[in-house]
């Protein structure tokens, strides 16, 4: 990598196995400020294992993770938000019987002098966080199981991004969204990209992301094949990568390239 | 700013073509389901009236069915939350035996020999300690389920037999008796209650209470520039809260001290026996007060507090909390804490009431406590529940029970009809939520 600056983000050698499943195995990635790096792979290849394990859900086996080139301590999803990582998780891991805005600050509520919640704080606040990524929204009073998915997934996200924060995982984002809301989606990842904080994206679906992303990094049964910058390869490419395993010339190879002879 | 008269003119829309019932319901926000557990609580009352030829809506018989239900109302407040978390607790009714147990046996045999009997202090400790042992119990059958991973279903099943056969213990099976003086004007009667004067004190500062929260609720949704309720549905329920609540003190303040009891207190005060006896109003009783209380603590936790948020976010989707960052697990141990807190204080108020520490004392209870909570509407898959339905809840089951008394039925067949009571509820209650849907 051409890039000399010390990455936000360095995962290295993770490893964790369920019960003899080796979910993850030996997967090193990396991101930086104001980047947008791909995590693509099939279905079960590893990647929402390896991203929880990068927002404190889940503890790995082996291997070691730096933010800011400094070793850091995560064993739970408090931990990772301390160190502005915040998650979009595929199953979406919202409370579906409170609102909007109790979701949004779940676990970090506003309170009032007195020790009580401040919910009107925290629903006018909601208020102007979802008005800027979903401009219909309206229904701020009903549990959020009423939403529809595309609601839902506003919610989820508008709560990743109310905290400040500097690194943002969102996995498989706009798997329940219409081509609408994932233009939107879209939007939203330039913006924040602008304003520096580092995304990992993850998708199995090349074509969702390409456009977005920096650079690409491939998984296969929890190994990873390789990492790429996206102006160096084709989508194709990408695609030889996801399904066989095969590294371009102009990839880095990971632990699970195809061993070419 | 576009999107917001926007925003208005949808509602507007939406408003326009609904029929004026449901507009009514949206405006003033009233909760459809308490209204419907409302309407089967005055629906069973009337029936029973009917039947009972006039005997149900007394101010005694329903001053008696509010002191009642003041210690199960207590409980069910506390299993909301247990059942809203996808767990149970089996085990209060013989926590209520334990704690009760210990109550009596501190106040009747240990404090008097170092206070002297009677002294004033004796109830406070007593009730202290009481508070104490159940918030022990709670604290260690909670942390069972929550670092242990044994559901709480076995945990409190185990606890079921073992707090009845700890409760045996402490006396070897004897009963306590009689109770502080002072302890027992937590279980009601003629000495346990307010009096007239301080009824209308305290219904008046409720009603100072309900129109100053829903000012001040406006003021807040005013101050972000939130939408507001119509001010006739300002207006609507402030007149209704303190209809209720003066009505409610009318009641128990129109149900006069038994006359062997006035004449005595007229003797002893040296007040001459009027010509038509001597009216003097019970009031509120102190249980039924108690209860209250404990329910606006609870509804306060409940809907106020971080702890309360966490409790109904983890019933919904425990996987979603814990990825929030709740510290689920002691947000469990709290929960069962405050349960053990709550049968304490449904001890205090039974023993007090029975002025004797028994060991059956709280059988069933548990039953009749799980029952109030479901039938108020908490869900068992989780997430949903009022702590103002339980209340009704319990009061729906202790009406029944009443009105088969007075109606004379024996109680295997009360049993019977509770038990039915209690499956049809749920019923009803799943056919509302498939249609809400
Ligand atoms: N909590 C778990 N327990 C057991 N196996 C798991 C668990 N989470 C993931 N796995 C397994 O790990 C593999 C990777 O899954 P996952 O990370 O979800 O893949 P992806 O997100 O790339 O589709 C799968 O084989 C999956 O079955
Ligand atoms: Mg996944």
């Amino acid at each position: 990598m051409s890039d000399q600056r010390t990455p936000l983000v360095e995962m290295k050698n993770i490893s964790i196995s369920f019960g003899g499943i080796h979910a993850v195995d030996n997967a090193s990635i990396d991101l930086h400020p104001g980047e947008v790096v791909a995590l693509l792979g099939h279905n079960g290849a590893g990647k929402s294992t390896l991203i929880k394990i990068l927002s404190g859900a889940y503890r790995r086996d082996a291997g070691e993770i730096l933010i800011n080139g400094e070793p850091a301590e995560i064993n739970n999803p408090r931990d990772a938000k301390k160190y502005g990582i915040e998650t979009i998780y595929q199953t979406l891991a919202v409370a579906d019987n409170v609102d909007a805005a109790a979701n949004l600050y779940l676990g970090r509520e506003l309170r009032t002098p007195w020790g009580t919640l401040d919910d009107v704080a925290m629903e006018a606040k909601a208020r102007e966080v979802m008005g800027r990524l979903n401009p219909n929204f309206q229904r701020f009073k009903e549990p959020v199981k009423a939403l529809s998915g595309g609601q839902r997934q506003s919610v989820a996200i508008a709560r990743a991004i109310l905290f400040d924060a500097r690194i943002l995982i969102m996995d498989e984002p706009t798997a329940a969204l219409g081509p609408q809301e994932t233009a939107q989606v879209g939007e939203l990842i330039k913006q924040l990209k602008k304003e520096g904080i580092g995304i990992f994206l993850i998708s199995h679906d090349i074509h969702d992301v390409f456009d977005l992303a920096d650079r690409v990094s491939v998984m296969k049964n929890g190994q990873v094949v390789g990492h790429a910058r996206t102006e160096d390869v084709t989508k194709d490419e990408v695609l030889g990568m996801i399904i066989l395993g095969k590294c371009p010339p102009k990839a880095i190879p990971g632990p699970g390239a195809m061993q070419t002879a | 700013m576009a999107d917001i008269t926007h925003a208005n003119q949808a509602n507007r829309a939406r408003n326009a073509d609904e029929n004026p019932i449901r507009r009514f319901f949206r405006a003033t926000e009233i909760d459809t389901r308490l209204l419907g557990m409302v309407g089967a609580l005055v629906i069973i009352w009337l029936g029973f009236q009917f039947l009972t030829g006039g005997l149900f809506l007394t101010p005694r018989n329903l001053w008696n069915l509010t002191v009642q239900t003041s210690s199960v109302a207590v409980m069910a407040t506390g299993m909301v939350l247990i059942i809203v978390t996808r767990n149970i607790d089996l085990s209060v009714g013989s926590v209520l035996g334990f704690c009760g147990m210990i109550m009596g046996v501190m106040q009747a045999k240990i404090l008097p020999q170092y206070l002297g009997l009677e002294h004033p202090a004796i109830w406070i400790i007593t009730l202290t300690s009481g508070v104490l042992v159940g918030a022990a119990i709670g604290a260690l059958q909670g942390s069972i389920i929550a670092f242990l991973n044994v559901p709480a279903f076995i945990v409190t099943l185990g606890g079921l037999l073992v707090w009845r056969g700890a409760t045996w213990f402490v006396t070897s099976g004897q009963t306590v008796a009689p109770m502080n003086s002072t302890f027992r004007l937590m279980g009601g009667g003629t000495e346990g209650s307010i009096g007239a004067t301080a009824s209308w004190i305290v219904g008046i500062v409720a009603c100072v209470a309900i129109v100053g929260a829903i000012l001040n609720s406006r003021k807040q949704r005013k101050r972000f520039g939130f939408p507001l309720r119509p001010v006739w549905a300002e207006y609507f329920l402030s007149v209704l809260g303190c209809v209720l609540v003066l009505g409610a003190v009318a009641i128990a303040n129109a149900y006069f001290w038994p006359i062997n009891i006035a004449r005595r207190y007229a003797d002893a005060n040296g007040i001459a026996w009027p010509e038509g006896g001597l009216q003097i109003s019970h009031g509120i009783a102190i249980p039924v007060l108690i209860a209250i209380a404990v329910g606006i603590v609870m509804t306060f936790i409940a809907t106020r507090l971080r702890f309360g948020r966490y409790v109904f976010a983890l019933g919904g989707n425990p996987e979603a909390a814990e990825l929030a960052g709740i510290k689920t697990r002691w947000v469990t141990v709290k929960i069962f804490m405050l349960m053990g807190v709550l049968c304490a204080i449904a001890a205090a108020i039974s023993t007090a009431r029975l002025n004797a520490a028994t060991n059956a004392q709280g059988e069933l209870d548990e039953l009749y406590t799980i029952a109030a909570a479901v039938i108020g509407g908490t869900s068992l898959a989780g997430g949903v529940g009022t702590i103002a339905g339980a209340m009704i809840g319990a009061l729906v089951m202790q009406s029944l029970q009443s009105g088969m008394v007075l109606l004379g039925i024996d109680s295997p067949f009360q049993r019977i009809v509770v038990g039915v009571v209690l499956v049809v509820a749920v019923w009803l209650d799943t056919v509302y939520r498939a249609r809400a849907k």
